[in-house]
């Protein structure tokens, strides 16, 4: 309709149209699944937005979770607070140990239940998924349990077997997707271009199986950093960062908190980005 | 990781036999190819074929014969020991690697010198100069397929295997590349073993055909020889389409007379297969004059029949002509020789006794009749 253009003149009518009405309708429609995203989003990332805004907070006092006073204090002195640093520090420790052990157990088993077959392959596929499934408050206990009855002393050790062990389920998931959509072709076409198997192992299977393994690691790393429940059952004496969060929020959660929260999720979202950023070159480069 | 030393010579299977669990894939295949030929192996899916080009790669391993280049027994040798390179049905480029590094894989393994050269070289053969920093992924399917023949080429193998090579193609660059191939093999004279299921396909480029079915060789031997001599019925109707119609001798001299449900006609010694008084007659339907009834009959073979469909296809007209005895004969004229038979015409089918073959009647009639393939 001629009459129905988005510039709108001053002699227009202020009462809405029929075909008006019908606009809005349309708009509404059509931009529909971008309003429901933006709230989706909106509230994905509401937490987020608290941890950074509140790793420039002064507090008043250790009880209050208001915003009073902006200061860079918090980040120029992150390790102000007791003993949070150390507890950061055994994440760290735990957390790469973890992502090491499980990230290669956990492709070893990939290529093993898709490459072989072996009796019992069907069950194991389906046993791999159980630690994923069963709920944490389980495994940590019987954990407990197992280390207490083996007189096994409680500590760094007990939690790094503890996060291995829950880590593998997700490395296996994640890297045997990979290879499952891998060409058997093209490992033979190696060997027949004079590959032996090892070559063709570090030649072609490995490279073209890496972007799997890579986010197996970063996923059990981020599984192991932030763990909990597990942890606290099987720590002994050791702290953890989660660990040191929840005893520290008794008392207040110091504002420090934040800004190893905030400088962790900036580190994962630098990941991300130039694991994008690669990613598009590549795609650029295979058209 | 050197290549074998070149061992030259012809590639021979021995009795060569491959079974699965529950089936024979390859049954006692005995075949000589030559060196430096274009050799075939055709047949439907199932066949066998591409086992039997899988155990000559060294990607599956016989139960049991040989496999020989030369004097040289390959049969259980690791496949990177062969002097065999592939050429696979989906190409297999490797995604990651750009054009150059996949054509100069085979050579970095085995630490030659002066890959760039040879690479270069190779990539003009096929006509793809320009293209070595491209990614396989950025390559047109026909460009791709190239790229897997230079990949392999490069090596100078005894044996090239080229896998259904020409599946993935449209049929326009399937001929320009059919041209293609037996191009390269006459300039490199290098063995090419080709496995098919297009019998055109085989037929263009091949020196030497073996027709597969069940796990065996049914007839080998050049496209002429094949289409023209075809010595079983699944030959016949495989290759091209053939009238087989059922026959008893009734006088053997220099040549057969057979009687077909009446009608008396002649076919050459040499072109029958069976010492059988019960034959299938065979007559190929481009060999077929067709003519009304009451016009001169051009040849000495004759059988009366009524035009039941025709078909006009450009190049030719295709009739159905039903005979006496209800049997469906097919006949394709030449759009030159205009008979002007129609549908419910009365006809004489009548055609040359040398174009005439004839096979042992204890066949299924109806064997290698082309059904629509589901794999490709």
């Amino acid at each position: 309709m001629p009459t129905a253009t988005s510039t709108r003149s001053p002699s227009q009518p202020v009462l809405k149209t029929p075909s008006q009405i019908h606009r809005a309708r349309v708009w509404f429609r059509s931009h529909l699944i971008l309003l429901v995203g933006i709230v989706v989003l909106g509230y994905m990332f509401l937490p987020v937005f608290v941890v950074v805004a509140l790793s420039f907070n002064e507090p008043k006092s250790r009880l209050t979770y208001t915003f009073d006073k902006f200061t860079f204090n918090n980040w120029l002195h992150p390790c102000q607070v007791g003993d949070m640093c150390t507890a950061v520090g055994t994440s760290l420790k735990i957390g790469i140990l973890a992502t090491i052990g499980a990230t290669l157990i956990g492709t070893l088993m990939a290529f093993a239940i898709v490459r072989h077959r072996f009796r019992g392959r069907a069950v194991t596929n389906l046993l791999v998924f159980l630690p994923m499934a069963s709920p944490e408050v389980v495994m940590g206990s019987s954990l407990l349990t197992l280390f207490v009855a083996a007189k096994f002393p409680l500590g760094f050790w007990t939690i790094l077997i503890a996060h291995i062990m829950f880590c593998i389920s997700f490395v296996v998931v994640t890297v045997k997707a990979r290879l499952a959509g891998l060409d058997p072709r093209l490992e033979q076409a190696a060997m027949d271009l004079y590959a032996d198997e090892w070559q063709t192992f570090r030649r072609i299977t490995l490279p073209l199986v890496m972007p799997g393994i890579v986010s197996a690691a970063l996923l059990a790393f981020s599984l192991s950093f932030d763990d909990f429940i597990v942890t606290n059952f099987n720590s002994g004496s050791t702290v953890t960062f989660p660990m040191f969060v929840w005893g520290a929020a008794q008392r207040g959660i110091p504002p420090q908190v934040n800004v190893i929260g905030t400088a962790m999720f900036l580190f994962a979202l630098t990941l991300v980005l130039i694991s994008q950023l690669l990613g598009a070159r590549r795609r650029r480069r295979l058209g | 990781m050197a290549q074998a030393e070149s061992v030259g010579g012809d590639l021979q299977l021995v009795h060569l036999t491959k079974m699965f669990a529950t089936f024979t894939a390859v049954d006692d295949l005995n075949l000589v190819i030559p060196k430096g030929s274009f050799f075939a192996l055709l047949g439907p899916s199932g066949c066998g074929k591409t086992t039997t080009l899988r155990m000559v790669a060294g990607l599956e391993e016989p139960t049991s014969g040989q496999i020989m280049i030369g004097e040289k027994d390959i049969s259980f040798e690791r496949p990177y020991r062969r002097p065999v390179n592939t050429v696979f049905q989906s190409y297999a480029l490797f995604p990651h690697l750009d054009i150059f590094e996949n054509v100069a894989f085979g050579l970095r393994r085995r630490k030659v010198k002066e890959v760039k050269s040879q690479v270069e070289a190779i990539l003009s053969l096929v006509e793809l100069d320009g293209f070595a920093r491209r990614m396989p992924a950025q390559l047109s399917g026909g460009q791709q397929q190239r790229v897997a023949l230079a990949r392999a080429l490069i090596n100078k193998p005894e044996v090239l295997l080229l896998d259904e090579p020409l599946g993935a193609l449209d049929l326009k660059l399937r001929r320009q590349m059919q041209i293609e191939l037996k191009r390269i093999q006459v300039e490199v004279g290098i063995t090419f073993v080709h496995v098919t299921h297009d019998q055109e396909e085989a037929m263009t480029m091949a020196d030497t055909i073996a027709v597969m079915n069940g796990g065996k060789v049914e007839q080998m031997g050049s496209p002429t020889e094949l289409y023209e001599n075809p010595r079983t019925t699944f030959v016949a109707n495989f290759l091209g389409q053939s009238n087989l119609i059922s026959g008893k001798v009734f006088e053997r001299s220099d040549d057969l007379g057979v009687e077909l449900y009446g009608n008396r006609i002649r076919v050459p010694r040499s072109r029958t297969s069976s010492n059988s008084d019960s034959l299938w007659v065979g007559v190929r339907p481009e060999k077929i004059n067709i003519t009304l009834a009451d016009r001169p009959i051009p040849a000495a073979n004759v059988i009366p029949g009524v035009v039941t469909d025709a078909s006009y296809i450009g190049v030719s007209t295709q009739y159905l002509v039903k005979t006496a005895w209800s049997e469906e004969l097919m006949v394709f004229e030449q759009n030159l020789l205009n008979s002007g038979a129609r549908p419910g015409d009365s006809v004489n089918l009548s055609w040359d006794p040398a174009h005439t073959f004839a096979l042992d009647a204890n066949q299924d009639v109806d064997a290698g009749v082309e059904v629509p393939e589901a794999d490709s």
